[in-house]
């Protein structure tokens, strides 16, 4: 693997290989020394073009467990509000002396882009509406985690499909483990065409809330334009919100998931959201331990 | 959690083999044992060794050790860690990935056995240490495990073939990032010359001198199914 720009074509090996390493990270982070000196004298560059905190701080946070030095960039304040080319940014990273680039943009295939002008590996953090491999990698180890694996797992993804980097990424990788997913969604909010999408369709959480094992939660994306496609709130609330009086019919050993950031009220209800089968702040701490893995995957080469 | 990775696989086997050898391989992908041994038409498995439960011996390579060498090896260093250290209680034994940790337990058996007290047994895996990330693609890790607060106590690092003493001094970093043991000592069941470092056992089972193109094998029962210490000559 050079570059992680997808999970579209991961196989279930890859994705087992990373997510077996970022179960040992996860015992590095919970030494009493949370730190090991593997990519000392590593540089990773981060440019997030596109704003975020969590993923931002999580890469940080990986590439400093594993005693690399990190390099920020962000669009604000930087020479793209001068007018310079994705392109001259990149280069830019890479003279500077980054070993691994970070990219986050709001332009779907802009990593895909950068990872063809340098000659360092490229992690997508995030490509406008299109992927976040990182995102459902940790999704991954948290549900593997609860579960012990993916396989025959019934999986509902609830709510902006269309406009989810998130979704998408985590149809491909969860299918490609074995777990049979779903997407939950008004049709407004699901992309105009499933072809190539191994998932089935539901119409309403109603429909998957009874028997699903993981019901993964998006927020409406209303920076991308979904917010437009919703009638109105309260109307979206009763057809695909988890709600308590849902989060108490789902089974009993089932687990709630969301990305953040989350609009308590409306995805998620308030209670739900910090309720016991809540592994929100497990997906977060995940973060960190698959982020490391993937570094050290892509820095240190290939096993196989 | 996950799948557990008992099956010893070949990568495993050569990561840890090339290990006891000369220089850390450049090539981008882990060799398996047999394809870096010499072969000779027809006297070799084509299959990798950990997979073939019930392979003979090879009679091509010396056999400088056998299982009950091995034994015998494992219940002396138990007594001399025992007359170094008469109360066990505050020993710790930690294995360092693949075959130091079975070593570890059967010695921890031994000492079990003569001196009738439980000693906690570990696992530190080096992976993240090594100073040679740029020369050899990342391995699969081998677990860490820290049975008990290492403040105060002995800690006997436990491995297979001790060679260049790289995975030692790895070893060592490790161990400060896990604790801060009052002494750390060192235990190997084959002393093969070599040394890169100012790195020495406290307990070796056998000092087998050798040249440094040769390579030594370990198998043990638990994880490849068969026991010995083997010569491996290489062109």
């Amino acid at each position: 693997m050079k570059h992680l720009l997808s999970t579209e074509r991961l196989s279930a090996a890859e994705l087992t290989r990373i997510l077996n390493m970022a179960d040992e990270m996860a015992e590095v982070l919970e030494r009493p020394i949370p730190k090991v000196p593997t990519l000392r004298g590593k540089t990773v560059g981060l440019a997030f073009f596109e704003s975020s905190t969590r993923t931002r701080l999580s890469f940080e946070r990986a590439a400093k467990a594993l005693s690399a030095d990190t390099m920020s960039f962000s669009a604000q304040g930087s020479s793209m509000a001068k007018g310079e080319s994705l392109r001259d940014t990149a280069l830019t990273l890479q003279a500077l002396g980054a070993d691994l680039v970070v990219v986050r943009h709001q332009a779907v295939g802009a990593p895909h882009r950068i990872s063809e002008w340098v000659d360092v590996p490229v992690i997508n953090a995030g490509d406008g509406t299109n992927q976040h491999p990182t995102q459902a990698l940790l999704d991954l180890l948290t549900i593997r985690q609860r579960f012990g694996k993916l396989d025959g797992l019934q999986v509902a993804i609830v709510g902006d499909i269309d406009h989810s980097r998130v979704a998408r990424s985590n149809v491909f990788a969860m299918s490609a483990l074995g777990a049979e997913v779903t997407v939950v969604g008004p049709p407004t909010l699901l992309p105009r065409s499933l072809d190539g999408w191994p998932v089935r369709v539901a119409s309403g959480i109603d429909e998957v809330v009874e028997s699903t094992d993981v019901m993964y939660l998006l927020r409406i994306q209303a920076e991308r334009g979904g917010a437009q496609v919703v009638p109105s709130l309260p109307e979206y609330v009763s057809r695909f919100g988890l709600t308590e009086e849902r989060y108490e019919r789902m089974k009993a050993d089932s687990v709630v998931l969301h990305p953040g950031p989350m609009n308590r009220g409306v995805e998620i209800a308030h209670g739900v959201a910090e309720a016991e089968r809540s592994l929100v702040l497990a997906q977060v701490r995940n973060g960190v331990a698959v982020r490391m893995a993937v570094m050290l995957t892509l820095l240190g080469g290939e096993a196989s | 959690m996950h799948e557990p990775t008992s099956e010893p696989t070949a990568e495993h086997t050569a990561e840890h083999t090339a290990e006891h050898t000369a220089e850390p391989t450049t090539k981008p992908t882990a060799p398996t044992v047999q394809e870096q041994a010499p072969q000779k038409a027809g006297e070799h498995d084509p299959k990798p060794r950990t997979t073939a439960l019930v392979e003979p011996l090879s009679d091509t390579d010396p056999l400088l050790l056998d299982g009950d060498d091995i034994g015998r090896i494992l219940r002396r260093i138990a007594h001399q860690i025992l007359e170094q250290h008469p109360d066990a209680s505050s020993l710790v034994l930690m294995g360092i990935p693949t075959r130091g940790v079975p070593l570890a337990r059967r010695l921890a058996a031994a000492i079990r056995e003569f001196a009738g007290t439980e000693v906690p047994v570990g696992s530190i895996d080096v992976g993240l240490y090594r100073d040679d990330l740029d020369h050899r693609p990342t391995t699969r890790l081998g677990p860490t495990t820290v049975p008990v607060d290492l403040e105060g106590r002995v800690v006997v690092l436990v491995d297979d073939v001790l060679f260049t003493g790289r995975t030692i001094r790895a070893a060592l970093d490790a161990l400060a990032d896990l604790g801060r043991p009052r002494m750390v000592q060192l235990a190997a069941l084959v002393d093969r010359g070599h040394r890169e470092l100012p790195i020495r056992a406290d307990y070796v089972g056998k000092n087998l001198p050798t040249a440094r193109h040769e390579r030594i094998t370990v198998q043990l029962a638990e994880i490849d199914g068969l026991e010995g210490v083997r010569l491996e000559r290489r062109a």
